[in-house]
């Protein structure tokens, strides 16, 4: 059965940490950097758990700061 | 094809912005000028020329719309009254701050407050010292008759987009309300989209095969907006080089000089007359543009005289700058009627005697 | 599969407009000002109107929209933005002509002219932020502030007696003649992204086929005023704002 991976990459120094982003991802992929800032002082989102994607695109949607960009493949 | 016809002053606003291929106009009606909007209205130049008419829901709105179409480079104007032209005070200073061209014609009545509907020159501060906030001018045109009604549009758009800025036609109710010969010009073409984005490179047209375009007086960075500033201020002077406009008559050789503008320039053509007669010889400055203001021309004429009477309808504003002039080295006074009165040429003179030579004796 | 054969140009569904520019946006951590211009830049690109679009910028947190979407832009005084629109639409009928506006600037200080504007039919496009709150000035009472929500000039919450009641102003625009499409929608969620993509395209496909004024109210957060965090914000909002602003369509004609 096809199976489908997906992938986000977000564009730390935009992201403001927001959380959105983490509480829109139906699949738990995000969090925030617990320790990590960027140069605004932000914990700004990555894929804790890439694994998990399923390219739905939910982050991106909410995303107040347009710094998630989208992947997904059919693994056949 | 130039055309002489017999029309109010406000009529003649109207059929010359269309003929000087006004792009809009925008404005709200109030007594004396409404006679703008209606002629407008049923000469239907969105027929003929294109040219777009709204009557908008308050001097407000009317004035933002012609803030917008400035900033799209169309040629845009409005009119109103003094009450109207309060209201647009806000716009006016967005509109220098912006740097955008805009004609707009200020039928002065009698003030303050709701006061009156009849004529006054009470709005001279207002439109020369800048009656909205911040430091800004208008170049401020003041039409004695109903030719230059007419005539002033065509040079109100063209000083506003030579220098980017506001320009106000400065009419007392008189002009606007009385009927005279004018000759109109010939119908000039309104500019195609592709010429307003060559000659307005900086106007709001879309961004086509060019960087975004914003039409804003905003700037947040204190450095930036001094530069601005200075910028503004450095157009005022090229202004004030290039564009004071007045007429002197009998300024050779006159034993008093009378400053007046407007129609009253012209009671004071009569005072001259009649004083001529009696072996007492005046001169007039008429200053035309009010900002810049003549103080060079007027500081000349003024050599000799025994004294400077300026005939206002007002409590005495224009004064101000004729004092500034001639530096308070000659005695400057002050006749006004105000609340809608007009003097009469009797009156003026008398006044003159009154103030320079009976008392005196 | 490694991730990074997942993250190739080929596969890439979801980018950020390129209408959009470098500049960081301003606006507070979560929000909803973002999401708005970023569909915004969207519905643009996907018309092919970004050489054609004028966009009107209002007085208030939007007030740099034009540093993010980049079109032309004319900076409204005030709450004049709908009458700005007006002269740009009528002097140049063939843009796609917008307001962006917040609730202080088209429902206090510009309700004549949002209302003239709709009432004239003027062919524009009104995108409405409505989180009941004055967020650039510091969190002042709007004239949609709920009755009592606490804000710094309601710092005991809004009171009808003192304050008024807080204004459905869609509800007034949908009653005009000259109004085609009112609605209500919000960005909290996926799913209500997508319907507020949907809605803004539709207002901006009426003005360019002339029917009339669409307006777009965006019932939004403002997580900064309203003190909370910006996914509490979002609760809050669905909670409280919806019961007074309810979303879907008002009018489509």
């Amino acid at each position: 059965m096809a199976k489908i991976r997906g992938a986000v990459t977000i564009e730390e120094e935009r992201c403001k940490g927001c959380n959105l982003c983490v509480a829109a991802c139906p699949a738990h992929v995000l969090s925030l950097q617990p320790k990590e800032v960027n140069n605004r002082g932000y914990h700004f989102a990555f894929m804790s758990s890439p694994e998990k994607c399923i390219g739905c695109s939910s982050c991106a949607l909410v995303c107040p700061d347009a710094c998630i960009e989208v992947y997904r493949i059919r693994e056949e | 094809m130039e055309e002489v016809r017999l029309m109010k002053g406000n009529e003649a606003l109207a059929h010359a912005a269309i003929r000087y291929s006004a792009d809009g106009y925008f404005g709200y009606p109030i007594t004396p000028q409404s006679e703008v909007l209606e002629t407008l209205e049923a000469e239907m130049p969105w027929d003929t020329t294109g040219m777009v008419v709204l009557q908008a829901e308050s001097e407000i709105a009317a004035i933002n719309m012609v803030y917008a179409g400035a900033a799209c480079g169309k040629a845009v104007f409005t009119s109103s009254s003094s009450p109207g032209i309060s209201l647009m005070q806000e716009g006016l200073s967005y509109i220098a701050a912006s740097e955008l061209p805009a004609l707009i014609i200020n039928v002065m009545r009698g003030g303050p407050g709701l006061g009156t509907i009849h004529p006054s020159q009470a709005d001279y501060f207002q439109a020369c010292k800048g009656g909205g906030h911040g430091d800004y001018h208008m170049i401020v045109l003041a039409p004695s008759s109903v030719q230059e009604m007419c005539d002033f549009v065509g040079l109100g758009w063209d000083l506003a987009f030579k220098y980017r800025t506001p320009a106000m036609i400065l009419a007392d109710g008189i002009v606007g309300q009385m009927m005279e010969k004018v000759v109109l010009p010939e119908q000039r073409p309104r500019r195609t989209e592709e010429e307003i984005r060559r000659q307005c490179p900086w106007a709001v047209t879309g961004k086509k095969g060019r960087k975004q375009n914003v039409g804003t007086s905003l700037e947040l960075d204190d450095d930036k907006m001094e530069q601005n500033n200075l910028r503004f201020q450095r157009t005022y002077r090229e202004i004030e080089k290039n564009e004071i406009r007045c007429e002197c008559t009998n300024t050779l050789d006159c034993d008093y000089l009378l400053v007046a503008f407007g129609s009253i320039a012209r009671i004071c053509e009569k005072v001259m007359e009649m004083a001529a007669e009696e072996g007492l010889k005046l001169g007039i400055v008429r200053p035309i543009t009010l900002w810049p203001f003549p103080y060079a021309q007027i500081a000349e004429a003024a050599k000799g005289v025994k004294g400077i009477l300026t005939v206002e309808l007002d409590a005495g504003q224009m004064i101000e700058d004729v004092k500034l002039a001639v530096n308070c080295n000659i005695e400057v006074k002050h006749y006004g009627r105000m609340g809608g009165n007009v003097p009469t040429p009797d009156e003026v003179l008398n006044a003159l005697k009154e103030l320079f030579i009976n008392e005196k004796k | 599969m490694d991730i990074n054969d997942i993250i190739k140009p080929e596969n890439r569904i979801y980018k950020r407009p390129s209408l959009l520019t470098d500049s960081h946006m301003h606006y507070c951590p979560g929000c909803s000002h973002g999401v708005v211009h970023k569909l915004i830049a969207e519905i643009i690109e996907e018309m092919g109107m970004e050489e054609s679009a004028i966009g009107v910028a209002p007085v208030g947190c939007a007030v740099f929209a034009y540093n993010y979407i980049d079109v032309d832009f004319v900076e409204a005084a005030h709450g004049r933005a709908p009458a700005l629109a007006t002269a740009i639409k009528r002097l140049q009928p063939d843009k796609l002509v917008f307001t962006y506006q917040g609730d202080g600037d088209l429902a206090a200080i510009g309700t004549g002219e949002t209302i003239h504007a709709a009432n004239r039919g003027e062919n524009i496009a009104i995108i409405f932020i409505n989180n009941a709150i004055y967020g650039m000035t510091g969190g002042q009472m709007a004239p949609t502030t709920l009755l009592g929500m606490k804000t710094a000039t309601t710092p005991y919450g809004r009171r009808a007696d003192l304050n008024g009641y807080p204004l459905a102003i869609s509800n007034l625009v949908a009653q005009l003649d000259g109004s085609c499409y009112v609605t209500r929608q919000s960005v909290q969620s996926p799913a209500a992204v997508r319907k507020a993509k949907a809605a803004i395209r539709k207002a901006f496909e009426n003005s360019m086929a002339g029917k009339g004024t669409s307006m777009v109210e965006i019932v939004s957060t403002c997580n900064s005023g309203w003190k909370l965090t910006p996914e509490q914000s979002n609760k809050w909002m669905e909670e409280h704002m919806f019961a007074k602003y309810p979303l879907g369509d008002l009018k489509n004609v």
